[in-house]
């Protein structure tokens, strides 16, 4: 593989951190190169959280030139639409998790919510596959993230990567009562 | 994979995936670091985090957090004093605090070696300006060694700490933040713990009092240094050219991270020019330069922010009567933000139109972009800062004019509390609240600081309000963190704050939680009313810190606000003025609670003039 770029985006608090992660080990337990950058600024304080990763032979920075993104993952609604506008390659992929959390002009009621027709909207126009996760049912807000592994792991998203490769991923960077449940909703998602 | 910190340790070589930030500290210890002081602050505090995770028994060298980064830099030069290698770590912002001992070390024969971590930050993700500390590195004639990648970190690190032995001085290792924060698998080397801790100061090893006639000699002797580690340098191969069979006479310079957007880039052209990437940007190879630009007609120089590298090798090419065109710095935009791939690609593509694919920007144009809301980050649900400027507002007049500091505090500033209106840096708040109160009859002025920049650069500040009578309140933000960061350790574990004001004589010294909002709105007004200086301690622990151990715990309970229909007037106080994340506007203007955030703190309820705020139990 030449190149693959995924770009990874939500709210400080949402665990992008761990999903990024699972991601980057996913793709090196599969053999690829791969490299990768949180940028989170003051995101703990519920701003916006971005990671990409490259996988690949000719990659070098681990940031990556706008509209360059084979995939977007968005555990939010609003920043999905933000990633898209910046990172989203033509004929890409959209995986996002169809929840919101309101950011401060709409809670002020100055801005209108992004809405999952605005997301199926730029979808098309980037000729984009477009694939909605749906939060119900999961207990707790902290597994969402493994809900997105899951649909990535799914449709096959990123070329070459398995499963098992995400569970081994997982293996690795959790341990005991926290791995079990993060492994379960993983499969759960993945199918 | 095992635990980070048994890994650091870890004896025998080992491959993993670990952050620019991670990578660092096991090169501190391959290296035999002795000593590795800090103050918190990003893009560097995962050093700490990985430092922290190393099991206490094979605990590799002394660590601390000391009270600011000044002191950091003396307690690492005290110990390098005595023979051991030492590392100091800070952010960018960092270096000022640390200046005035910093820019001593240069002249000094520091025996043990010492290693000075900075992480800038180009673009400022996280810092009040993005200042190019390498002006301040030359000025302290510094070297520097500028990584591109946590693999260089890790390799840089150590080439480091064998120079700094090796000449007995301080070195630079300068990151930026999306080196600290880049992962990338990196093969790691296997290294003989030893734990040979020395005390071996004598002053024959000096001279250490940089005293006038003194002082220059220090600098004469400091100079001297300059060939070996030229030698050093260039032994180094770190500064590396690639040679182009395609260059058609053009080549590019630079360094760090935008060499790797020049490489990404450069996967588009039609024609590769020739690379000199530079891991020592100060001091300067001349021979590797001057060898470079003889060998292309146009050299373009692709650094972040100011026109350091720029402006020498023009310099050293003017000296020599090199007719290479030199290409730097031509608009403003240069000298703002990082270089990333897209801003490295624009320039080139500007350089040089025949280089690159014309940019087909159609592309955009056919995808209009959708306005999305902003999202700036703000105070977490539950904060008790939040409490505290609810009750803040409740007491200022209009016309009073509020400070405010580095902290999570500062994020008051915004709506819809508006509560700080000016903002320097660590710690100026009393200082600048005292020079807004002369001669001031119309507007109480009230300063903001955090308990963990109280004991870092704002004492100095308060004693002078005190010493010169200045008219000011002070509210000092107390969640007994450092949390900004990440939830550091700080002096105020040791030291009362309420106590240290008695001692220092100050008279009117007020304290609640904040949650407690109507108390804390009588001691505002209290403290407003007050001649000389006040201090209202607004204390409430850090939530996010308490909910996470909370949630740790065996039959931990989230509670949630729930909001009573039958009660809410939607006049929306809860939303528009206490502007807690949790809250939720419905399209039809009803308010909800968005459960994923709430923790059930019930900071909420006082603001809700219908009490239509009341908790719901949930179990986990």
């Amino acid at each position: 593989m030449k190149e693959f770029n995924i770009y990874l985006t939500g709210v400080g608090g949402q665990g992008i951190g761990l999903l990024s992660q699972t991601l980057l080990r996913g793709a090196d337990h599969a053999g690829l190169e791969v490299i990768g950058v949180d940028t989170h600024g003051l995101a703990q304080r519920g701003g916006v959280v971005v990671s990409r990763i490259r996988c690949g032979s000719r990659v070098f920075s681990p940031l990556t030139l706008a509209h360059t993104c084979d995939l977007v993952l968005g555990m939010e609604i609003h920043e999905a639409l933000r990633g898209m506008n910046t990172a989203m390659k033509q004929g890409g992929a959209l995986v996002y998790m169809n929840l919101s959390w309101q950011p401060l002009p709409v809670r002020l009621n100055q801005s209108p919510e992004v809405t999952a027709q605005e997301i199926a909207a730029a979808c098309s126009r980037f000729d984009a596959r477009c694939i909605g996760v749906e939060p119900r049912g999961l207990a707790d807000a902290r597994m969402q993230n493994m809900a997105l592994v899951g649909a990535v792991a799914k449709h096959g998203l990123i070329p070459g990567v398995s499963k098992s490769d995400y569970a081994n991923a997982l293996e690795d960077l959790l341990k005991g009562e926290m791995l079990t449940r993060n492994l379960d909703v993983f499969k759960r998602y993945a199918g | 994979m095992k635990k980070l910190g048994e890994l650091l340790v870890q004896e025998d070589p080992f491959e993993e995936i670990l952050m620019g930030n991670q990578a660092l500290v096991r090169a501190m210890i391959e290296s035999k670091t002795r000593v590795v002081t800090s103050y918190p602050g990003s893009p560097t505090p995962e050093i700490a985090t990985a430092i922290m995770d190393i099991p206490e028994a094979s605990t590799p060298f002394y660590f601390e957090f000391s009270v600011n980064e000044k002191v950091a830099t003396e307690v690492a030069f005290g110990a390098a004093l005595n023979g051991n290698l030492s590392c100091v770590f800070f952010k960018s912002v960092g270096l000022n605090v640390a200046l005035d001992s910093f820019v001593q070390l240069g002249l000094l024969n520091i025996i043990g070696g010492m290693v000075v971590v900075v992480g800038d930050d180009p673009g400022a993700n996280s810092s009040q300006n993005e200042q190019d500390n390498r002006n301040i590195y030359r000025m302290a004639k510094a070297i520097v060694l500028e990584p591109a990648s946590p693999k260089e970190a890790y390799d840089y690190y150590k080439v480091a700490a064998r120079l700094a032995v090796a000449q007995k001085t301080m070195v630079v290792l300068r990151l930026t933040t999306h080196v600290c924060h880049a992962r990338q698998k990196i093969s790691f080397a296997g290294y003989k713990p030893d734990k040979g801790y020395k005390t071996d100061f004598d002053t024959k090893n000096g001279p250490y009092i940089p005293l006038t006639v003194l002082a220059l000699e220090m600098k004469r002797l400091a100079l001297k240094r300059t060939a070996p580690v030229l030698s050093f340098i260039q032994k180094s191969g770190l500064n590396r050219v690639k040679t182009s069979s395609d260059s058609r006479g053009k080549g590019i310079i630079t360094s760090g991270l935008t060499w790797l957007s020049v490489l990404d880039v450069l996967e588009q052209a039609a024609f590769r020019p020739n690379i000199l990437k530079l891991g020592f940007t100060n001091p300067l190879d001349p021979k590797v330069i001057l060898d470079f630009l003889k060998a292309c007609e146009q050299v373009l120089i692709l650094e972040e922010l100011d026109d350091i590298l720029e402006n020498q090798i023009k310099a050293m090419a003017y000296d020599q009567g090199l007719g290479t065109v030199i290409i730097g710095k031509t608009d403003d935009r240069d000298f703002i933000g990082e270089f990333t791939p897209d801003k490295t690609f624009d320039k080139i593509l500007d350089t040089w139109p025949e280089m690159m694919p014309a940019q087909d920007k159609t592309k955009t144009q056919k995808f209009p972009l959708v306005a999305v809301p902003e999202r700036p980050a703000q105070m977490c649900p539950g904060c008790g800062h939040r409490s505290a400027f609810f009750a803040v507002k409740q007491a200022l007049k209009k016309e009073d004019i509020t400070v405010a500091d580095i902290g999570c505090h500062t994020l008051g500033y915004m709506p819809p509390y508006a509560v700080g209106q000016v903002l320097l840096c660590m710690g100026a708040s009393p200082g600048i609240a005292s020079g807004l109160s002369l001669n001031n009859t119309q507007n109480k002025v009230v300063a903001f600081l955090g308990d963990s920049t109280f004991f870092h650069a704002g004492l100095p500040g308060l004693i002078n309000t005190i010493f010169n009578h200045h008219n000011i309140t002070l509210i000092v933000m107390e969640n007994g963190t450092t949390a900004m960061t990440g939830h550091q350790d700080h002096a105020g574990r040791s030291i009362n704050i309420e106590t240290l004001l008695k001692g220092l004589g100050i008279e009117q010294i007020l304290t609640c939680d904040t949650y407690n909002q109507e108390r804390l709105t009588g001691h505002i007004k209290t403290a407003l009313g007050t001649k000389g200086i006040s201090v209202v301690i607004a204390r409430h622990p850090c939530m996010l810190k308490f909910t996470r151990s909370q949630q740790k715990k065996q039959g931990y309970v989230r509670k949630h606000i729930s909001i009573d229909p039958s009660t809410c007037t939607r006049v929306h106080a809860c939303i528009e003025n206490f502007g807690c994340p949790s809250f939720v506007r419905n399209p039809d203007q009803s308010v909800g609670v968005n459960m994923d955030l709430c923790i059930g703190d019930g900071s909420c309820r006082p603001s809700c003039p219908e009490q239509a705020l009341g908790f719901e139990r949930k179990e986990e």
